[in-house]
């Protein structure tokens, strides 16, 4: 049977790779029938009703689903196409109440001629009376026209007349809803940092979150992520080179044992999902090697607003510990490593290869990349255990940043590393010296934010 | 930090990682805190087989509780509630808010200081 989703019309490239993620999440076969990037109308083929309901009940980025009656280029070829593929359905709404309703994808339809429209569909045998409000059945006609931006982009005429009409039933909606639960302005704990509501949950939904997993951001900061993975079920565990980060400073602190972060989950009532922060490096990370971990997921930190640093010193020379007052500098308490600017390409493989370690078979990682503006197609950086199950890319002015989803494989398969990225970072000791992205893209970027932080 | 998060974590000295001896870290001067959290009996039967057992015997005796059975629990035991209650106790309900762990291996300390482990290593050690 083929449904109808009706998708946010942005973050485009994350709305297929989202709804492949939920469909294995909820292990239903989706076969995707129509999609394109300028319309928020996507055809689906999904086995029955119920997996439409489990597949909408997940999703973030669609916003519901809908029993396709039928569809064409304009009305008559529409009503052709309900007599055909719906008219079996048809002795099943004989005594219900209905509705119609319209959404227009960038047109407008007077209220009369709405009315015009949903009457020519007379010949729907329905016995029932129209009830507008709370109605057994709700169809919604949907027309979509030409977007000026996909007029300019394939320079296509402009046209009074819509592109597609659509008929469909009305299912359910998605969990779109927690956009607004989760949003950050009314979050306890952020930062500047903090990603916003709909990309974490996003993010979630990509690396399968769900109940009973375990889940660990290592660069945690305020929790965005782990919340959204929490929303879902998984518990949570995330860690962080700056404990201040979700442990919050200490004017942001309301007592003693208080974890800044702790406070979103209090907020969420999902303290239950909420297993540990801990303060460590990646690169020396004292997580062990094995196979523990259901989903990761991050945006390491990449430089711009805050510059990636691990430990050890800038020079590579070991500092010699000193005692003071008897006690080893190291455990006298408020010690503070010394820590050295680290490359982003560094950094972005040894998350994987931390990743290979520690992820179950099967289990993913998501992680964020930023990318100046003429990179955006290239290669993405891999490694040998693990499967790109997708990319997607948002953009901004000068830069864009990708979500990159990856899979555990089952041990003895290995992926194809000739399509990795094989990009290296400069050699040097300084931040910019190190990271190529900050060189290029942050002249202007970082001193956007450096204004706004003095605001 | 939670007993389920200190069997995951050894010691963050790389030459150690190899050693036996650094696994577990071993909990000193242990302020406990019990906080009672929703059971969730999925989460548990699907964590004990990534759990190492013999590790989190260790770490239960050092922190006082009764003796864990020798083995694991396994198959048929995984649908016994109490077990995974108890289980769900341990490992999700008990929190350290003070003390130390400590590297059986190489004797570094990491601290926990208001439930949260430091594991940060000083530049000689990195």
């Amino acid at each position: 049977m083929e449904y109808l989703i009706r998708l946010a019309q942005w973050h485009q490239s994350f709305r297929v790779p989202e709804l492949q993620a939920v469909a294995t999440l909820v292990g239903v076969d989706l076969e995707i029938i129509f999609y394109d990037d300028h319309s928020p109308y996507c055809i689906v083929k999904l086995p029955d009703e119920a997996a439409a309901r489990a597949l909408i009940a997940r999703s973030i980025l669609a916003k519901d689903i809908f029993e396709l009656w039928g569809h064409g280029e304009n009305y008559d070829e529409v009503h052709a196409d309900v007599k055909t593929r719906a008219a079996s359905l048809w002795p099943k709404y004989e005594n219900v109440t209905f509705a119609f309703d319209m959404d227009t994808f960038c047109g407008k339809r007077s209220a009369s001629a709405r009315l015009e429209i949903f009457k020519s569909f007379h010949y729907i045998p329905f016995k029932g009376s129209v009830k507008l409000k709370n109605p057994d059945e709700q169809f919604l006609v949907m027309e979509r026209y030409l977007a000026q931006t996909e007029a300019t982009l394939q320079q296509i005429a402009d046209t009074p007349n819509p592109l597609r009409i659509y008929l469909g039933r009305y299912i359910a909606s998605s969990d779109r809803g927690a956009i607004i639960e989760y949003d950050l302005k009314k979050r306890s704990y952020i930062s500047t940092t903090s990603m916003d509501a709909e990309l974490s949950l996003v993010t979630a939904n990509m690396t399968l979150a769900a109940p009973g997993k375990l889940f660990y951001d290592p660069f945690v900061g305020t929790g965005s992520f782990l919340v959204a993975a929490a929303h879902f079920g998984a518990l949570t565990m995330g860690s962080d080179i700056d404990p201040r980060s979700f442990r919050g400073k200490d004017e942001e602190r309301k007592s003693k044992n208080d974890i800044a972060l702790l406070r979103n989950y209090q907020q969420y009532n999902t303290v239950s999902k909420y297993v540990d922060s801990f303060t460590s490096d990646l690169t020396n990370t004292p997580l062990r090697d094995c196979h523990f971990l259901d989903g990761i997921v991050c945006d390491p930190p990449y430089g711009v607003r805050e510059g990636l640093r691990v430990l050890g010193t800038r020079d590579g020379k070991p500092l010699d510990p000193v005692v003071i007052d008897g006690v080893l500098n190291y455990y006298r308490p408020g010690y503070i490593p010394p820590k050295r600017p680290y490359g982003f390409e560094a950094m972005q493989k040894d998350i994987l290869a931390f990743a290979a370690r520690a992820l179950v078979t099967n289990g993913r990682i998501a992680m964020w990349m930023p990318t100046a503006i003429d990179e955006v197609g290239l290669p993405v950086p891999m490694d040998q255990h693990l499967e790109v199950v997708s990319v997607s890319t948002q953009t901004f002015g000068n830069w864009a940043r990708r979500l990159i989803t990856y899979r555990r494989l089952p041990e003895g398969e290995f992926s194809d590393m000739s399509q990795a990225r094989s990009k290296e970072d400069a050699r040097g000791v300084s931040a910019s010296e190190v990271n190529e992205f900050r060189r290029k893209v942050d002249i202007s970027y970082f001193n956007k934010f450096q204004d706004e932080q003095l605001e | 930090m939670k007993v389920i998060t200190a069997n995951f974590v050894t010691c963050a000295v790389k030459e150690c990682k190899t050693s036996p001896a650094s696994f577990p870290l071993h909990f000193h001067d242990a302020e406990l805190e019990m906080q009672e959290l929703d059971f969730q009996p999925e989460f548990i039967r699907n964590v004990i087989p990534r759990i190492d057992w013999e590790a989190l015997r260790v770490t239960a005796n050092e922190l006082g509780f009764p003796t864990l059975p020798e083995s694991k629990p396994e198959a048929g035991a995984l649908n016994d509630e109490q077990t995974l209650k108890d289980l769900h106790r341990i490992l999700l309900e008990t929190q350290v808010m003070e003390g130390k762990l400590v590297c059986g291996n190489c004797s570094h300390e990491y601290t926990i200081k208001e439930g949260i482990a430091n594991f940060l290593l000083p530049s000689h050690l990195v």
